[in-house]
């Protein structure tokens, strides 16, 4: 097995969001500002990452008739830590988007490695099998992040880069880049240019 | 096919839910400290920022703590429209006083202009003084937006009726539209406006497009956010509701006649 391959195909080749179509549901909520993509993206490289170790160090004692609960309450307990820590350590940022951090419970990504891979493959390929995938959602969400929070309020990471109208610049944001159904055009504009690029990725007709 | 036994399943779950449980606890506990010690100085620093004593957000604990030793916290009773000794300034949480059925006032539907249902009895506000004289007050005030509830903070002059700032510091509002509440120069545009008519009402109104300042009544108008006139109505509704006679307009009122006198 190779461990670049396990670590970056997810990245583009094999990407989470954009071949697998998981996890869509948090790309779209939290990418209104840089700021939150950051944070949400280390939040989910973590849980996938960690979720696929201790998924791996137990399946060959896993029952597989529990088997789904018991990756729940792992990915569970990974994200209330994670949450824990943000409060403690970034509690701006984390105040904003708690709710959100709670969701990655949901996150398909988290547990369709889980079930695809960990259970079968050893714990340090499991780990970066995880790790991979959460780079390949972080990948998304920051192309989305990026030109919602541009176009939506002119600004990167909270600084103003196009004056505002309202301010005595130019700039009118668009409103639409602000609500989620921006994400859907930006996430299909980026799965168009990733399959013009890599032609594999097309689905046969 | 050892593992699907009952015995095995048991065991493998209570393990599971043990060793989950005491990772969970752990974290939880080893950071609460930090957390609690997170979130006071973040109100602080809010009410600090309302009240126009830093001039960015982007100060050390050190210098917050600083300048919060100029703020007075005090308890008042909204029945009596005065300040109350029974209770605590320190440890008193409205919020949750609002919540506990044998603490709070149902609000009469009627009445209740910020949509909120109940509220706490004691309502909270802070003080600055310079010498004897109050400079500044800061009330608390929360009520419906769009999507969420708004909490915020209202900062008023020493005549307890000209607006010295304002700031919400929690609030799920869209970002860029009702979101904007949180701009900067919105927000400055509240400084100066009055909060009651001659006759002691509140009267606040945040108005759709720009207000006209050759209106006589422009002193108690606020520009409303473009695309957001729901969040405008929750803002305007919530100021004025924190402001009537049976919340903090007693109390200010009697300000008001001690500072014209």
């Amino acid at each position: 097995m190779n461990i670049r391959k396990t670590l970056f195909d997810p990245v583009f080749k094999n990407n989470p969001i954009a071949l697998q179509i998981l996890g869509i549901c948090s790309a779209l909520a939290v990418t209104t500002r840089m700021e939150s993509v950051l944070v949400m993206s280390v939040a989910v490289v973590l849980v996938t990452g960690f979720s696929g170790l201790s998924v791996s160090l137990i399946r060959s004692v896993v029952p597989s008739s529990i088997r789904i609960i018991v990756m729940m309450t792992i990915i569970a307990s990974l994200v209330i830590i994670t949450d824990q820590i943000l409060k403690a350590f970034v509690y701006d940022i984390a105040k904003s988007m708690t709710v959100y951090i709670g969701l990655i419970i949901t996150n398909c990504i988290v547990m369709g490695r889980a079930e695809a891979y960990a259970m079968k493959n050893p714990p340090l390929m499991s780990f970066l099998d995880g790790i991979g995938n959460g780079l390949g959602y972080s990948l998304i969400l920051i192309f989305v992040g990026f030109f919602r929070e541009l176009a939506g309020s002119g600004q990167l990471f909270g600084h103003t880069l196009f004056m505002p109208a309202s301010e005595g610049g130019w700039f009118v944001g668009n409103g639409m880049a602000l609500l989620s159904p921006s994400a859907f055009f930006l996430i299909g504009l980026f799965i168009w240019g990733l399959r013009t690029w890599k032609k594999d990725q097309v689905e046969e007709e | 096919m050892g593992n699907d036994s009952v015995a095995k399943t048991l065991t493998v779950a209570t393990l599971l839910c043990l060793v989950c449980s005491i990772l969970v606890s752990l974290s939880a506990i080893g950071l609460r400290e930090r957390q609690k010690e997170n979130k006071a100085l973040d109100e602080k620093k809010n009410l600090l920022l309302v009240a126009g004593l830093l001039d960015s957000d982007d100060v050390s604990r050190e210098e917050i703590l600083k300048a919060y030793e100029a703020v007075e916290t005090r308890v008042i009773d909204f029945e009596r429209g005065d300040f109350t000794t029974h209770i605590d300034p320190e440890t008193y949480d409205q919020e949750r006083a609002s919540r506990n059925p044998s603490e709070n006032h149902t609000i009469d539907p009627e009445e209740d202009l910020a949509g909120i249902k109940t509220r706490a009895r004691y309502g909270k506000i802070y003080i600055v003084r310079e010498g004897e004289e109050i400079s500044l007050i800061v009330i608390p005030v929360k009520g419906k937006g769009l999507w969420s509830t708004l909490y915020g903070l209202l900062a008023l002059g020493p005549d307890a009726n000209t607006v010295s700032g304002i700031g919400f510091y929690a609030h799920g509002e869209t970002p860029g539209l009702g979101g904007e509440i949180d701009n900067p120069s919105w927000q400055a545009l509240w400084k100066g406006k009055k909060i009651y008519d001659p006759e002691g009402h509140p009267v606040v109104r945040v108005i759709k497009g720009q207000v006209n300042p050759d209106n006589p009544e422009s002193i108690h108008q606020i520009d409303g956010l473009t695309g957001a006139t729901v969040t405008s109505t929750g803002v305007e509704n919530l100021i004025n509701y924190w402001h009537e006679e049976d919340q903090y307009g007693t109390f200010l009122a009697k300000l008001r006649e001690s500072y014209e006198h």
